[in-house]
């Protein structure tokens, strides 16, 4: 599936296959043509990469092939053991998390999940995960914590759920608790945006030690569509609002907002996952090996420092 | 025929000359349209001696209502917001920030100050709704990061009274960083075991809810305040439906078990007191 921005390389592709179909049914040489080709296609992708719009760099976010936090856990472990349920009231499915083992070493992964189709989207909640969730993420941070073993959380939402529901139970709350508790963990705590980041929905499970993003996602305080309905009443000005907050991968590491960067193939993460699954999990294992160097009063300092630097203002 | 005749056409006073009303004798409520001593209205700590509604007070308001004889040092009292993405919108960031501190006469959506309530040692940090709607942002985070301190320094309790709609979108991922900012304190004043009180009023809801509004080692409330995560509008636009009677309403919340206990704001002083007194003396 192509975006409306990616059209121009959709035709080149298209053209390009064409010739790869002629060469291989006819004697014709056009290795030459191929070739050239191929450049073009490559330089044109280079081209339009590295020259995207906030509002594109979001669109790439939510591009409906990228890969879900179940996709890196099954490409990245060796082994995952799902656990299930917030002990209370029930098991939220936009929240799923779990013990999990890279090279030998156990980690509890958390995230939020989206669905690939519309079953799945409607039991995943798209993502949007009620109190229970953040619940269950903290109960399971709390006994990875029991066990000495890391946390990576994986953070995909367009927001927590806005629902009669979770009012009712607390939405408030348990984000509150979430982020209050996230500080105090005696393990060290890594939190990977994977593609959207949509204000405390995603903060209630994105306070670490280290916070990354991968190269098309976003993080902000709000979404480009609910901002620009707030502030200029209309939902058409997305792209103007996802200009005005300044909330991809660059600008939040260039604000010191998060600490890394996680690079992604050319064309965004789902055009070659094997590459993606690569580079999340190496950097998953590099920077553990860095924060179990610290004690854990250390890391819990130095996280506590980190984000109350956070902010720009007059004395 | 008139009797008068009026000289000059469009007479129009510039706002520097405006003459402003004296404080009436005379109170009328918004809500029930009855009419009090303005005075007895102030002593009832801003609300209605007739329906108990809760005017949407300030800061100002509310370090006379809790410190004796009104005495306190204000905590930061020239911070004021930057402007760290350049954001405009209808009109640029820093515009709107210098006009509204003109109209409102304060610096940001929340003062802090400590001093003595009834004799105990109390930190207050108060939210203004008359400022971009008690929206936090850096300065909000950070004067409450700072009060946190004081109260850690002085081995104060900690008052935050909230009235805010959420962050403030001007200052996007900054705004969002301050939910984190804050809580990162209140972790530290659990650590030391000093009491958090949270006090909602109306309104309490996005970020502020979702951060140190409810982490309060005691959740109080105002009655019949609006207190939620998501706004009214954006659940109804979400579920497609009206939403109950009485839904996220201070009450409501009592009822689900989010608060401790609801408080009339002419109590609050002596109810502060009388629990906090439990805590440090009993």
């Amino acid at each position: 599936m192509y975006l409306d921005f990616e059209k121009p390389i959709a035709e080149l592709e298209q053209r390009l296959a064409d010739l790869q179909k002629l060469a291989s049914e006819s004697n014709v040489d056009v290795s030459q043509a191929i070739q050239s080709l191929e450049e073009n296609l490559f330089h044109l992708k280079q081209e339009t990469y590295q020259n995207l719009t906030r509002w594109q760099r979001v669109q790439l976010s939510r591009h409906p092939e990228r890969p879900y936090t179940l996709d890196y856990l099954e490409a990245i472990c060796d082994e995952f053991i799902e656990l299930f349920g917030d002990r209370n009231i029930a098991d939220d499915k936009a929240m799923v998390g779990g013990f999990g083992s890279i090279e030998g070493q156990t980690m509890m992964f958390i995230g939020q999940q989206k669905g690939r189709n519309t079953k799945q989207r409607q039991m995943r909640n798209f993502g949007m995960a009620q109190p229970e969730g953040y619940r269950k993420a903290l109960r399971l941070m709390k006994l990875a914590e029991k066990f000495g073993k890391p946390i990576v959380t994986l953070i995909d939402t367009p927001g927590a759920f806005p629902g009669i529901e979770a009012e009712e139970r607390g939405q408030a709350e348990a984000i509150a608790r979430n982020i209050r508790d996230m500080f105090m963990l005696q393990v060290p705590v890594i939190c990977i945006i994977i593609g959207e980041g949509a204000s405390g929905g995603a903060l209630g499970i994105a306070i670490g030690d280290k916070v990354m993003m991968l190269e098309n996602t976003w993080y902000s305080v709000i979404s480009p569509e609910s901002c620009s309905s707030i502030l200029w009443r209309s939902w058409e000005y997305k792209e103007q609002a996802a200009e005005a907050l300044k909330l991809t991968a660059e600008d939040m590491k260039g604000f010191g907002l998060v600490d890394v960067i996680i690079p992604e193939p050319l064309g965004g993460a789902h055009t070659n996952t094997a590459e993606t699954f690569q580079n999340v999990k190496k950097t998953i294992l590099d920077t553990i090996a860095e924060l179990k160097t610290l004690d854990p009063r250390e890391r819990i300092n130095r996280r506590i420092e980190k984000f109350g630097k956070m902010g720009v203002f007059q004395e | 025929m008139s009797w008068y005749k009026r000289l000059e056409k469009g007479i129009q006073t510039p706002t520097a000359l405006k003459k402003e009303t004296p404080d009436g004798l005379w109170h009328k409520c918004d809500n029930c349209k009855n009419i009090m001593p303005t005075r007895d209205y102030i002593l009832n700590a801003y609300t209605c001696l007739h329906c108990n509604q809760h005017d949407k007070i300030g800061s100002a308001e509310f370090f006379s209502i809790l410190f004796d004889d009104n005495q306190f040092t204000e905590l930061d009292p020239n911070l004021s917001s930057g402007d760290p993405l350049k954001f405009v919108d209808t009109k640029p960031y820093p515009k709107r920030v210098v006009d509204t501190q003109a109209k409102s006469q304060m610096k940001d959506a929340l003062r802090s100050a400590y001093g003595k309530m009834n004799g105990i040692g109390l930190v207050v940090a108060c939210m203004d709704f008359a400022f971009i709607g008690g929206s936090m942002g850096s300065v909000v985070g950070e004067k409450i990061a700072r009060a946190i301190d004081k109260a850690l320094e002085l081995k104060y309790p900690m008052l935050i009274i909230s009235r805010s709609g959420g962050a403030r979108m001007m200052e996007a991922g900054f705004s969002l960083m301050q939910m984190a900012k804050t809580s990162a304190r209140l972790a530290l004043l659990a650590e030391a075991r000093l009491p958090y009180i949270s006090l909602m009023t109306n309104p309490t809801t996005g970020g502020v809810s979702a951060s140190y509004a409810m982490l309060g080692d005691f959740n109080i409330a105002e009655p019949n305040a609006l207190i939620g995560f998501a706004g009214p509008r954006v659940i109804r636009e979400t579920i497609g439906k009206d939403l109950p009677k009485g839904f996220q309403t201070s009450e409501y919340l009592l009822e689900h078990g989010f608060l401790d206990f609801i408080v009339d704001r002419k109590d609050l002083k002596d109810k502060l007191t009388a629990l906090l007194s439990m805590l440090l003396h009993g």
